[in-house]
């Protein structure tokens, strides 16, 4: 809402220093979002009140050397007046003329005032200098809209009204300052400069004061020539329809025009500007119809019926037929013969105020905010008037509208108004009435006031207070025009805010504290982030929402829609499912990196979203946390002291994942070789298990992903595990005692067949090694000429300790040889060197 | 030449020696020439025996004396030549240390990760716990439990996603915002008190901008007791503010609206980055928008399980890239979702 300060200060004198009067009613709820200076000190183009002043045209001569410019005679007040060239075409209708009968009034500028350069794209300032112009001294104009910065019009030059008073700095006529507001949907008293004023006057304790209307009711009685039906009681509680005859349409006035367009509407003529000067001012929104194209006079409400049209003022031609919502069609003011407009929303252009037009029928009425609202969204039409009823209009207020549009338009338009008002109002209005009690506003609010102080707060905004119960009480009737407030908090708040939500006191909960409980779900992703990034992984997040094309760039056979659940409303078919894996998302992320980097290690921790099975009972999906992990490129940073060029691959990731395991106390778990899913190399992945289940797969990204992601390196790896499930694997960590005796080191060297998986043997040296194996470490993998085809050496240091004694060489040779025949036996293994 | 004679010649002759020794494999041979069992002084001293018993003692003392003497030199040496050896290697171990060093490979947190810690110490110091709840949510929740009927006019205030449904099925959304995770908490505890915080991610309906993303975090705080009033809001506010931006921070409240909230306000910080004079990003109100926040409305307390008449609460919402922008000074949020390193890697 955009409050010119000229118009607010009809309603209510303004005390404070602008600047602060926007931060006043900023920490009262009207958020001023910004001050527009327009001529005055501070503006973009301050009006230099020396050099640019109001001035008197006396008389229009043609320009002895130059067909299409003009010399005009200027009286600004001075002792002479001062001749200027100009080539305004709306000057030439009075060239030589002679002096002029009436002059016409103009904005002079002298030499040395700054103004926008009237032919200039934009706003480019420019200082006045003299010139000659074909042979006449120039150093004085008469300035165009434009030129001043009122708006982008360079036609011709302003033309005053004839009270404007020669030799009056500009600034102090047309100067304004205009306070723009972001006008929340409980404010909508605030969208008017009214409803503005009233807050003013509240918090600065001054009157608000409304100006007396007249109107002349000097034509017949309106009783039996105008007729309204309204057959949707509930959705139309109130209507109001008066008549002015013998109307002339036209412009309005300057400062009319002024003010529209101060307040962001655009000036049409005087009609439909005095509907919107009286919209903005009061707040409410009213309809003018050409009275004699509204068949018989005679407007009903009603829903609109099967195969009705309407074309509305924008010029869209609207189909009535379709539901606006539960079942509902549009709502309609039409006469006898169909639709004339869109209830509360916009004007029919068949109805339309044209230059021809002499009767005005005005409609200023109620409408339920709910169909107006499902009107706008279902017809996809919205109007300032339907701004204002969607969040309801004050149902007292139509006869004040009434007449202060009559009134504005028998002041400018002419015309006789008929005597009367049409006033259907079948849902009156039931006054809220509340009672407030200190202790309420104590409770809620934190403050202690009595009961008159209370009052004192509420009054100034219009709530009629009366003390009860000994003053024990506060009896609030809400106005007519706070539709918004509806209960006790509602008046709190209203409390709080005039008492100034700073001046209330600062406290810490006093309450008890409720009871405390863990959240193991989060402290484990707090330890798996902590951990991760511990081991080099930088973090991302990455989008909840994918595509197919995305999802089939992993694996084609993901790419299955039904198993998705769709946005019905994507804002673009990238983000359109959402995910059922991180990978897609983090692997373009690795893909992306790629192109800029040559390492690259990531994880995201997040949700997937998995449809139930119908009938589960539950409709939201199901959304179980995953923790993904993708890495590429070198091994090392490139670096002066680490010569190392070779890239990571399999077991760098399988390391970060044993990590991982290993620090969560996570044990037992398998990596079974996965050879048949097709993200990832058939050779180089596994899925990892645990009794059984399944926690996630890990492996390299199959070649075929990577040339569809184009992922810059040899080989790019990825892991996606359920972090819900490691969550329930998490074992408590308890402590061994620290033996205090020495260990003994055995190396042992196998052959063992290739296709014996190195898990599979470490697990038979445990099995036979027994409690006194502390340590059991892989240090050599070998195969060549050495071990044979179809053989492979692994060397393995042990370490064995006992708790309570020295072992001896023969109780550690007696173990080794007990592995020795369990790997022979078990796995066909025999000691490298003795076989 | 008199035994005390050829003494005092080995003695000259030693230290002589010892003079021209450079390294301590030289000194090690001339120990044992001079002072080792088989040496030049054990040599001579046997010509002590020889002597008549009366000069004994004398010579005997004379020996001895030489013996110390060669022995401190030969200590005085060592000590020099150990510290000229070390010193030679210093010289040969000399490192330029303006190289850069090997720097262990640590990743780092995602910078919303980081400021949603923040957030959980300070408040969880306050006794808030966390809690957590769908993302992909039914109307019911996010809208209506909420004070937000169909055709509420707030509705505009949230562009919406919608997930498709069979017909027939609840409206499923993904939520605008953490509040309807209130409700779980509520219904967790009612009629007990609770303060819980409430993060997770967001989605909004709107077109990408550097501003403006369609997923987001947000962390909501509801605490709701028999005492919960508008100035203790204040205060926990307040004193999250001073954690979170330092002590003294100027703070600002405004009367707001939220449909879920009555009163309602809005919390500004004066503007860190321009001292509240007033900069771009502060859109030159010299005041920063940090959450909003207010008294949890009767209805959402009703719908939640409590009775409003005797017990109330307050509820507050912030936006961890919101914070984490103005704390890094980043001018655009799709940095957030983007998985870029060079993003990531800033902090
Ligand atoms: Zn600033």
């Amino acid at each position: 809402m955009r409050v010119p300060l000229s118009w607010l200060k009809e309603f209510v004198d303004i005390t404070l220093p602008i600047e602060e009067l926007a931060e006043r009613l900023t920490r009262a709820g009207l958020e001023c979002e910004g001050i527009e200076r327009i001529g005055v000190e501070g503006a973009d183009l301050p009006w230099d009140p020396e050099r640019i002043v109001i001035g008197r045209i006396l008389e229009v001569r043609q320009h002895p050397n130059a067909d299409r410019l003009v010399l005009a005679d200027v009286d600004y007040g001075a002792d002479a007046p001062h001749t200027v060239v100009t080539g305004a075409p709306n000057l030439f209708p009075y060239k030589d003329r002679g002096r002029l009968s009436q002059p016409l009034k103009g904005v002079f500028a002298r030499e040395g005032a700054e103004l926008y350069d009237g032919h200039a794209e934009g706003w480019v300032k420019t200082r006045l200098k003299g010139r000659l112009v074909r042979g006449i001294m120039s150093n004085a104009m008469l300035c165009s809209e434009k030129e001043l910065g009122l708006s982008e019009d360079h036609e011709g030059i302003l033309i005053l009204p004839d009270d404007a008073p020669v030799g009056m700095p500009l600034r102090d006529y047309l100067g304004d300052v205009v306070l723009k507001f972001d006008v929340l949907p409980n404010m909508a008293r605030c969208l008017s400069i009214v409803g503005v004023a009233r807050e003013v006057a509240a918090l600065t304790g001054v009157p608000l004061r409304m100006p007396e209307i007249h109107v002349v009711e000097d034509g017949p009685p309106i009783e039996g020539r105008v007729r309204v039906t309204i057959e949707e009681p509930d959705l139309c509680p109130r209507f109001t329809a008066t008549l002015i005859e013998g109307v002339t349409v036209g412009p309005s006035p300057l400062w009319m025009r002024r003010r529209l367009t101060m307040a962001g509407m655009r000036p049409i003529n005087n009609i439909v500007d005095i509907s919107n000067y009286v919209m903005l001012e009061l707040g409410g929104p009213n309809h003018m119809f050409d009275a004699d194209r509204v068949a018989e006079q005679h407007l009903i409400i009603r829903l609109a019926r099967p195969g009705e049209r309407l074309v509305t003022l924008d010029g869209k031609e609207h189909n009535l037929d379709a539901s606006v919502g539960g079942g509902m069609l549009p709502l309609l003011v039409c006469d006898p013969q169909g639709p004339l407009s869109l209830a509360g929303v916009m004007g029919g252009a068949s109805s339309e105020v044209s230059s021809t037009t002499t009767s005005v029928l005005l409609e200023v009425a109620v409408w339920d905010p709910t169909i107006i609202r499902r009107m706008g969204t279902a017809l996809r039409v919205r109007s300032e008037a339907s701004k204002r009823f969607e969040r309801g209009v004050d149902y007292e207020l139509p006869p004040l509208v009434q007449r202060r549009a009559l009134s504005l338009l028998q002041q400018i338009a002419g015309g006789r108004v008929a005597q009367g008002m049409v006033d259907n109002y079948p849902r009156p209005w039931k006054p809220v009435v509340l009672d407030l009690t200190p202790r309420e506003v104590r409770r809620i609010v934190g403050i202690s006031l009595s009961a008159a102080e209370i009052a004192d707060l509420l009054r100034p905004l219009g709530f009629a207070c009366d003390l009860i119960n000994d003053g024990a009480a506060v009896r609030v009737t809400v106005p007519s025009f706070r539709r918004d407030v509806t209960m006790l908090a509602d008046l709190c708040e209203e409390v709080a805010r005039m008492y100034g939500y700073d001046r209330i006191p600062l406290t810490l909960m006093a309450d008890v504290l409720p009871e405390q409980r863990n959240n193991p779900s989060l402290e484990l992703e707090l330890r798996v982030r902590d951990l991760l990034a511990g081991a080099g992984l930088d973090e991302a997040m990455t989008y909840s929402l994918t595509s197919m094309a995305a999802v089939a760039k992993i694996n084609p056979a993901d790419a299955d829609a039904s198993l998705y659940l769709r946005l019905a409303n994507p804002l673009t078919p990238e983000r359109e499912y959402l995910r059922r894996s991180l990978l897609p998302t983090l692997l373009e992320a690795l893909a992306q990196n790629l192109r800029e980097r040559e390492r690259t290690l990531l994880f995201e921790i997040g949700r997937v979203y998995l449809k139930r099975a119908p009938g589960s009972g539950e409709v939201r999906p199901e959304e179980p946390r995953r923790l993904a992990l993708a890495l590429a490129g070198r091994r090392y940073e490139r670096s002066w002291h680490t010569p190392d060029e070779t890239v990571m691959d399999f077991f760098d990731l399988k390391g970060i994942v044993e990590m991982l395991l290993a620090r969560l106390n996570i044990v037992d778990v398998r990596f079974v070789a996965l050879t048949d899913d097709p993200r990832f190399h058939p050779g180089r992945a596994a899925r990892l298990e645990r009794d059984g289940r399944v926690i996630g797969v890990i492996g390299e990204v199959h070649p075929d992903v990577c040339e569809r992601l184009e992922i810059a390196a040899p080989r790019a790896m990825a892991a996606e595990l359920d972090l819900e499930l490691l969550g329930e694997l998490v074992e408590p960590v308890r402590y061994r005692a620290i033996s205090r005796y020495p260990a003994t080191t055995n190396d042992l060297a196998l052959v063992i067949p290739v296709d014996v998986p190195a898990e599979q043997v470490t697990r038979a040296i445990r099995k036979y090694a027994g409690a006194l194996l502390e340590s059991l470490t892989l240090f050599d993998v070998y195969t060549g000429e050495q071990v044979g085809a179809g053989k492979r050496s692994l060397a393995y240091r042990l370490v064995f300790r006992a708790p309570d004694r020295t072992l001896n060489d023969a109780e550690v040779a007696r173990i080794r040889q007990k592995i020795v025949r369990g790997l022979e036996h078990d796995l066909g293994a025999t000691i490298r060197g003795e076989g | 030449m008199s035994l005390i004679d050829q003494l005092n010649q080995l003695e000259q002759e030693a230290l002589a020696a010892l003079e021209q020794i450079a390294d301590l494999t030289a000194l090690a041979e001339w120990k044992s020439a001079y002072l080792g069992k088989q040496g030049a002084l054990s040599r001579l001293s046997r010509g002590l025996g020889a002597l008549p018993a009366e000069e004994r003692p004398v010579a005997g003392a004379r020996f001895n004396a030489a013996r110390a003497t060669l022995e401190q030199a030969l200590e005085r040496t060592e000590a020099q030549l150990k510290r000229s050896a070390r010193q030679s290697a210093f010289e040969a171990d000399r490192v330029d240390v303006t190289l850069p060093g090997r720097a262990p490979a640590v990743g780092r947190l995602h910078p919303t990760t980081q400021m949603l810690r923040t957030i959980y110490s300070v408040l969880g110091e306050m006794g808030f716990q966390i809690w957590e709840s769908p993302e992909v949510e039914t109307d019911e929740f996010n809208f209506q439990l909420l004070n937000m009927p169909p055709d509420h006019p707030a509705r505009d205030m949230w562009d919406t996603f919608y997930v498709e449904t069979a017909p027939g099925e609840p409206t499923l959304l993904l939520r605008t915002h953490t509040s309807p995770g209130q409700i779980y908490a509520m219904r967790a505890n009612a009629p007990n008190p609770v303060r819980a915080i409430l993060p997770g991610k967001c989605y909004r309906y709107e077109q990408v901008t550097a501003r403006h993303e369609m997923q987001f975090y947000q962390v909501e705080g509801i605490a709701i007791g028999e005492q919960i009033s508008f100035s203790d809001l204040k205060g926990t506010l307040v004193a999250f503010a001073e954690r979170l931006y330092g002590k003294g921070v100027k703070t600002r409240f405004r009367p707001s609206y939220f449909p879920f909230t009555e009163p309602s306000v809005e919390f500004d910080i004066e503007c860190f980055l321009c001292g509240g004079a007033g900069c771009r990003v502060c859109k030159h109100s010299g005041w920063l928008e940090i959450l909003g926040a207010g008294m949890i409305h009767p209805t959402v307390l009703r719908n939640g399980g409590y009775d409003p008449d005797t017990v109330s609460g307050f509820a507050f919402g912030m936006g961890p890239e919101r914070m984490a922008m103005l704390r890094y000074g980043i001018d655009d949020i799709r940095w957030f979702f983007s998985g870029d390193e060079r993003f990531l890697q800033q902090f």
